[in-house]
């Protein structure tokens, strides 16, 4: 059952529509209903090793729907402490749920200040309109 | 004039102008600067009729000595099998002469079902889990399978037996600036490669390739050549002879990730060397490193089994300068050929084949009185020493309709008085005497 | 609605037992392979007698479309009539039955049509040498890149030119291809008029330059009108010009790659010279050069000498090598040479028949298609399905298998993809004035019905052996080869 479009308020956002929840030390990355909807039915996850070092902006790995790929890029720079192994097996998770059950990446933080140049959804909404 | 091709009458180019809004067919190429057009008619032989060209064609085909005008044992990479007719009568179907590539799957079941009947006859035959649709040819399935394993395994060298066929070889160097890797070829002794050299050849390198039956005909220890690239941590890549399966082991089942070889010989016709196909199978963590297209079993909306192009992502369509390869058109009809003449054989025709081969050359070894250039065991084809360069050999025997076989020293220094001689199932009992007998003639 | 049932696998008709194979039976010694290196578990290949192996490909031909089934006009990929005369030549035994190993001097027709084949290919590209090797476009791309770096190499200048220059519009095997020959690629973008940018061009031009890969007639159909301006930017910086020939077809006789300013340029033998494509090969794709790129062509290379006898030369010190087995796809190169011939000269009608019926399919569709670039067109022409998507949630791919119902094969969807919801349309010379109104009646008709019954659109095609199929399935469950129960 695929989500309907929405943009929760607590994340911040990055303009290649990832997201980050930041909770404390670590994050949580993933992709936002926009991405998951340009893409349609997603059918790979290819992600980093647990223990690699990720830099904000960077490609930290890829995604697939049957015709296109599509890099991840890291909201925020850190080392990966845990992959989502659930989308890993199926990868239609994160079109079904893109915020929860379809999170990507666990990441503890090499510079929480970092966060400070994402936007809010305010801003991430104004730029989608502007699309 | 060629018009008999096309169906548009005067009358309907005058409508069609008008319908466009233009007086002349010239204003229609009104984009094209001046300086760059063409102001002369193309210097080519004037047109002819269908009858003149067949007639003008005719005439050079008949000026090449074909392998109905003489005994032929000529092989090293091509080999002259007997292809069924029920193979022409099915790859020239219009449905499947004049297909595209089977973008649209609705109106391409056929071929997209076939491919995956190919894609599974490969398999069986080599002893791996996934195929491609088919490569050019053996040997640019072999540069494939480096740029495959150069990024499975992260590294930039390739080992490669000096026993591999030497065209197979010369693509791989070929490719090999363009994709950064750098070839080291592994000595032969005695016809066959070593696997102790072969490890230490292997260190540190993305894969290491061998061919079984090797290119001077000779038997490798296949097993062991795969187990030691292995231990050096390279893909084991072998290069196999699809019509040897029967008897020979299948690669996937003595520790090799990717096979692959020439299909010619699985039922296409000589054709002075094309097109024929490739084939490139591989164990199945490797699906997304493979190049080419793939056809994938999946479900229509009422439920139903049907087949489409799978793993596109892979490809260059979509990847683009991260694609796998730039492979678009493949040999998808003379893979159909293959899958033809496979399914004709049946394990039992293929068992029967290969064991006619083992005996002919048995036959072949034993009236022949030259010595044999190397002691290893063979399949369908066998060196002997001439005793004097076996370009003259050849000449004179050719003289005698014989054409006895391919002079190694082409290719290999050193071996200028080998001959290299190919038997199959078109060659009977009296053609190897006559073979024996002329090369007695002129090597004594 | 339809009557189509699954077709068996060629296995499941398999039983064991059962062959269809006629071999013959010689006295022989015996002989085996050493136990080692002996089969252990036969291959399952398919069990079955000649009448039902008939029967199953048969079944899968029914399941196929070809050029002879019906209108085909796939954009890119010129499907053209397939002259049988050609088959027939290419089987003659004197060409099927040669063996490539064959001496030279026994093999002098072949070769002899092989030349007079590079010949005519030079004077169509405007160019000076031909190599027949590559076995398909993407590879003569390839090859050609090759040269390139070859060419550059001898100069001493690879390390500095470093890019290829790609513009948006490129087919796939463009970017792959660059990737592949060890260069960078350098994207340009495409201008209002649909021509290659020439302010963008100007701006990544450079000392680190090595090529421009460009497809004239572009794939948007249109010929570069800057092209004399364009070769001249890349010529001044010491950097070469590639020439995509996949859209030969517009310009044969009419204006050639070599006097547009190009040094190299493949050919696509099986969509320009209608060599029939076999349901995704085999092709051929040979690659002419001007004279400066000749020393760097592969080998072996065939030589006339002065008594007309041909023979082949391997010994060509700056050449990049082999980039396939033999001297290339003979049996396809025969069917090409058959095809010139009929042509001759007359090739530049073949040509304007093209343009004409593309323009002809252009000017009766643009009133109900969107249109990015109102221009004249070459052989082939890009529409948007945009404003159908919009008003009525109708996609090209809707289109595309609505027309199937029509019983016409899908124009190229999705590409270019600088136009949204494209359906590149290429109709080629062969077709009639009949053909090209039952696709323009067949393609108004579907417009009205994206606005009337969007739902036969969303659920075409209809009473074909399968319908849309669930390809996000096909990779995750990844079924690649049958295996037995």
């Amino acid at each position: 059952m695929a989500a309907a479009e929405n943009y929760p308020a607590d994340l911040k956002y990055h303009s290649e529509h990832d997201w980050a929840r930041i909770e404390g030390a670590e994050a949580v990355f993933g992709i936002t209903w926009k991405a998951q909807d340009m893409l349609g039915e997603l059918v790979f996850f290819q992600p980093p090793a647990v223990g690699a070092e990720i830099a904000k902006d960077a490609v930290y790995g890829e995604i697939e729907s049957v015709k296109a790929v599509s890099d991840l890029v890291a909201p925020l720079s850190g080392k990966v402490v845990a992959i989502n192994e659930k989308v890993e097996s199926a990868p239609e998770t994160i079109n079904d749920d893109p915020y929860g059950e379809g999170w990507l990446v666990r990441v503890e933080l090499a510079d929480p200040g970092e966060a400070e140049g994402l936007l809010d959804v305010e801003a991430y909404k104004q730029l989608l309109s502007e699309e | 004039m060629g018009t008999g091709y096309l169906a548009l009458t005067d009358a309907d180019r005058e409508a069609m102008l008008q319908a466009i809004g233009v007086a002349s067919i010239e204003e229609l190429f009104a984009d094209i600067p001046e300086q760059v057009r063409l102001k002369r008619e193309l210097e080519l032989p004037p047109p002819a009729s269908e009858l003149e060209v067949e007639r003008e064609l005719s005439a050079l085909a008949s000026r090449n000595v074909d392998n109905g005008r003489e005994l032929s044992f000529l092989g090293a990479g091509v080999y002259d099998h007997y292809v069924p007719a029920i193979v022409e009568a099915v790859i020239s179907r219009p449905e499947f002469l004049t297909a595209y590539t089977p973008y649209q799957p609705e109106l391409s079941q056929g071929l997209l079902q076939a491919i995956f009947e190919y894609q599974t006859v490969i398999c069986e035959l080599t002893g791996m889990e996934v195929s491609n649709a088919s490569g050019y040819d053996g040997a640019t399935v072999a540069a494939d399978a480096c740029f495959m394993a150069a990024h499975a395994t992260g590294r930039k060298k390739i080992a490669v037996a000096e026993t591999v066929n030497p065209q197979v070889r010369q693509v791989i160097k070929t490719y090999a600036p363009g994709f950064g890797l750098e070839i080291v070829e592994v000595p032969h002794f005695g016809g066959v490669t070593d696997p102790e050299v072969f490890l230490t050849a292997a260190q540190d390198a993305a894969a290491a390739i061998f061919q079984q039956p090797n290119f001077f005909g000779c038997l490798e220890a296949a097993p062991d050549l795969a187990r030691a690239a292995s231990e050096a941590g390279a893909l084991a890549v072998a290069h196999v002879d699809p019509l040897s399966l029967g008897v020979l082991e299948a690669p996937g089942n003595y520790g090799c990730q990717i096979a692959i070889g020439e299909g010619q010989a699985a039922g296409n016709r000589l054709s002075f060397g094309g097109p024929h196909f490739g084939f490139l199978a591989a164990k199945k963590d490797l699906i997304r490193r493979m190049p080419g297209r793939i056809s994938g079993q999946t479900v229509d909306r009422a439920g139903r089994r049907g087949f489409v192009l799978t793993f596109q992502t892979r490809e260059q369509h979509i990847r683009r300068e991260k694609a796998t390869s730039n492979i678009t058109t493949n040999q998808s009809l003379c893979a159909l050929a293959g899958l033809v003449y496979l399914s004709w054989l049946g394990p039992r025709g293929l068992r029967e084949l290969g064991e006619t081969c083992l005996g002919l050359t048995e036959l072949a070894k034993s009236k022949i009185g030259l010595p044999l250039a190397f002691e290893a065991p063979v399949f369908k084809e066998f060196a002997v020493r001439t005793n004097r360069p076996s370009e003259e050999v050849v000449r004179e025997a050719k003289k005698l309709g014989v054409n006895p076989g391919y002079p190694l020293g082409r290719d290999h220094p050193g071996l200028e008085d080998v001959l290299l001689i190919a038997l199959t199932e078109k060659r009977s009992p009296a053609d190897v005497e006559r073979l024996a007998e002329v090369l007695a003639e002129v090597t004594a | 609605m339809s009557e189509w049932c699954e077709l068996p696998l060629i296995f499941e008709r398999s039983k064991p037992g059962r062959s269809a194979y006629s071999l013959p039976r010689y006295e022989l010694p015996k002989a085996e392979v050493p136990a080692a290196l002996a089969r252990t578990e036969a291959p399952r290949l398919p069990e079955l007698a000649e009448p039902d192996l008939a029967r199953h490909f048969s079944a899968l031909a029914e399941r196929n479309f070809g050029i002879d089934s019906g209108f085909y006009p796939l954009g890119s990929c010129t499907m053209k009539y397939n002259p049988r005369l050609n088959e027939r030549l290419a089987a003659l035994p004197g060409f099927a039955d040669l063996h490539p190993h064959q001496s030279p001097e026994d093999a002098q027709g072949a070769l002899e049509l092989c030349y007079q084949l590079q010949q005519a290919l030079a004077e169509i590209s405007g160019l000076d040498a031909v190599t027949l090797q590559p076995a398909a476009g993407s590879q003569g791309e390839l090859t050609g890149l090759m040269l390139v770096r070859a060419y550059f190499q001898d100069r001493g200048e690879l390390e500095q030119r470093r890019k290829v220059v790609v513009p948006d519009t490129a087919h796939g095997t463009n970017p792959a291809s660059v990737t592949m020959s060890g260069f960078e690629l350098q994207p340009v973008k495409t201008d209002a008029r649909g021509n290659l940018d020439l302010e963008d061009l100007r701006r990544v031009v450079g000392p680190d330059t090595a090529a421009l890969m460009l497809t004239n007639p572009s794939t948007l159909g249109l010929f570069e009108e800057g092209i004399v301006e364009l070769a001249r930017i890349f010529h001044e910086v010491g950097a070469l010009l590639y020439y995509d020939g996949a859209n030969l077809n517009a310009v044969c006789g009419i204006s050639r790659p070599g006097d547009m300013g190009f040094d190299v340029v493949h050919f696509n033998l099986h969509k320009t010279f209608s060599t029939p494509h076999g349901g995704g090969g085999p092709g051929a794709g040979p690659v002419a050069v001007r004279r400066a790129l000749e020393p760097f062509l592969p080998v072996p290379r065939i030589v006339r000498s002065k008594d007309g006898a041909f023979s082949l030369d391997s010994e060509l010190p700056k050449s990049i090598g082999r980039v396939r087995g033999f001297l290339g796809p003979f049996g396809v190169l025969v069917k090409a040479y058959a095809f010139i011939r009929v042509y001759g000269p007359a090739l530049k009608e073949m040509s304007e028949a093209a343009v004409l019926n593309a323009n002809y399919l252009l000017s009766r569709l643009k009133d109900v298609y969107e249109l990015r670039y109102d221009r004249l067109c070459k052989h082939e022409f890009v529409l948007s399905a945009a404003a159908l998507k919009r008003e009525h949630g109708i996609s090209a791919l809707d289109v595309a298998k609505r027309l199937m119902d029509y019983d016409i094969h899908p124009p190229t969807v999705y590409f270019p993809l600088v136009v949204p919801e494209a359906l590149m349309i290429e109709p080629t010379e062969t077709e009639s004035l009949e053909t090209l109104d039952a696709f323009v009646d067949a393609m108004r008709r579907i417009a009205a019905e994206a606005a009337d019954t969007p739902e036969l659109l969303h659920e075409a095609p209809h009473g074909r052996s399968v319908e849309r199929l669930d390809e996000a399935a096909a990779v995750k469950r990844a079924i690649v080869r049958y295996e037995p129960e």
